[in-house]
């Protein structure tokens, strides 16, 4: 890791059944991936206020990841329905407020999937890398 | 609005008034009650001061000395009050009187299962507008008569302020001041109201009020067209502006720069009905060294914090049902657009769902349902 190369700080939103299990099968598949998330666990991705994703954001966080379980696999049933209307109707709140709204991801990632959580914060960290840092990180008065 | 799940067949005539509108509408409200076609009447009537003009809820016909459901005020939104007065069932029957965006609330209200609409009857009157309660309480004083001003001009669909006064900013921008539910719609454009009323009413409703269907003119259907261009003109170059204003965050900084965080924007809009706001819960009783390690991050922070988190979140929860009543710029002690940032941001996320508040029961709220296929890409 070249110094002074800008570290996205990802805060990732994750699903009890199926995502954060999948982060764990990556762990312990020892599968590579960037340390740049913190994870938070959720019950249930159906779970997770915007109020949340939202003070991320605003506080500064360079990304949010919320993953959820396959669409028709939702340990409730249809929590991830209503989370990705939920992340639908904030994306176009913060785009129209002039935000980036691509800093923030939903992916479906199952219990099974631990590469494919692996290779998400890879790309995630990619994206937001190209994108730079958040530039609400040091504004204050938001 | 028993029948109100999928459009009722409607009558329409026509009643004759003699040239006091005022009173051939208080007497048709009158007889929902005296003649037992409803067990309670909610109507708004003149306070004795006569500078302003509430909600009633009425049982007794003695009791609607006061009537005025024409007065250009709405210090309180009604679906609020319909809500408190039914939520938790009632036996009774009762006529609500209400304006179009009241209506619309009402609607959201009874699908996010905050009001019953069962036993209602729902009455709704042409909006012709309405002032702040401040403007409208000076110009009572005054003794000007505001309803016969704005009766004057429903004909041709223009009615205005007085002048030296403005309607309400959400009335201004106003596109959906004919209501489109209701058991009973009362109509006043396209006809002068001196000459008579255009009725609508459900074929029930008729039946007991012995109503005979009429042709309705139609230069009504002409002077609402007319009026709804115009407003939606008006509309549109308000959006621009917002958009324009907020084009980003620290727009957004600049937009809210004198929000005083008194919540009352919460506190009187219709949709937030949460009896425990997330914003006076412990989630924001943050610890006091959390401050400190914040300003430390930042270099420093504005104290209140979270004040455009407050407004963001509340667009989140509640934008996709906003029904353009307002109220939240009318509670605002700072007078800040607040319903134009919720108008014109909630009318990109509401088209997301093809959703338009408050226009049926039919349709659920779009935060409480979902489609298997659909947001692919989100």
């Amino acid at each position: 890791m070249a110094e002074n190369e800008f570290e996205p700080k990802i805060i990732a939103f994750l699903c009890n059944w199926c995502t954060y299990t999948g982060a764990d099968l990556a762990g312990t598949s020892r599968i590579q991936y960037p340390p740049n998330i913190r994870v938070i666990r959720l019950m249930c991705s159906g779970a997770l206020d915007p109020v949340y994703v939202s003070k991320a954001l605003l506080d500064g966080a360079d990304g949010v990841l919320i993953g959820g379980c396959h669409p028709g696999d939702c340990h409730y049933q249809t929590g991830n329905y209503k989370a990705r209307r939920r992340v639908a109707i904030l994306k176009s709140i913060l785009k129209q407020l002039g935000f980036d709204e691509e800093r923030v991801w939903l992916r479906w990632i199952s219990a099974s999937e631990g590469r494919l959580f692996a290779d998400t914060v890879t790309q995630m960290v990619a994206a937001l890398k190209e994108k730079g840092p958040n530039p609400l990180k040091g504004a204050w008065g938001i | 609005m028993a029948e109100g799940r999928s459009t009722p067949h409607m009558i329409r005539t026509l009643i004759r008034t003699d040239g006091n509108p005022r009173e051939a509408i208080n007497g048709i409200l009158r007889r929902l009650l005296e003649e037992g076609i409803v067990d309670a009447l909610m109507v708004p009537q003149r306070v004795a001061s006569g500078d302003n003009v509430v909600q009633t809820l009425v049982r007794d016909p003695a009791r609607l000395d006061g009537m005025d459901p024409l007065a250009p005020v709405m210090p309180v939104t009604a679906a609020r009050l319909v809500s408190n007065i039914t939520m938790t069932g009632v036996k009774e029957r009762i006529a609500v009187v209400m304006r179009s965006c009241e209506i619309r609330a009402l609607v959201e209200l009874v699908k996010l299962q905050q009001a019953k609409a069962d036993n209602l009857l729902i009455v709704g009157i042409d909006c012709l507008g309405t002032y702040e309660v401040t403007d409208y309480a000076d110009l009572s004083r005054q003794g000007v008569d505001t309803v016969a001003e704005l009766l004057a001009h429903a004909a041709a669909g223009d009615p205005h302020p007085h002048d030296g006064k403005s309607f309400r900013a959400a009335c201004q921008m106003c596109e959906r001041f004919v209501p489109t539910a209701g058991d009973l719609r009362i109509g006043l454009f396209g006809a002068s109201p001196d000459e008579f009323l255009q009725l609508e009413a459900t074929e029930a409703l008729a039946e007991k009020l012995g109503l005979k269907p009429e042709p309705i003119p139609a230069e009504r259907e002409r002077v609402i067209a007319v009026l709804t261009q115009e407003r939606i003109a008006a509309r549109d170059r308000i959006f621009a502006e917002f958009r324009q204003r907020v084009k980003n965050i620290s727009g957004l900084q600049a937009y809210l720069s004198t929000c005083i965080r008194c919540h009352n924007c919460m506190v009187n809009c219709p949709i937030c009905y949460c009896k425990e706001c997330i914003f006076r819960t412990p989630i924001f009783d943050h610890e006091s060294e959390k401050y400190q390690q914040w300003a430390a991050r930042k270099g420093a922070i504005h104290l209140p914090t979270d004040t455009l988190l407050f407004h963001i979140t509340r667009l989140n929860h509640m934008v996709t049902s906003c029904v353009g009543c307002g109220m939240c710029d009318s509670a605002c002690p700072s007078n800040l657009p607040i319903a134009v940032m919720f108008r014109a941001i909630g009318q990109e996320v509401q088209a997301l769902f093809d959703y338009e508040p408050g226009r049926s029961l039919d349709d659920p709220v779009p935060v409480a349902t979902f489609r298997e296929d659909e947001l692919e890409g989100v």
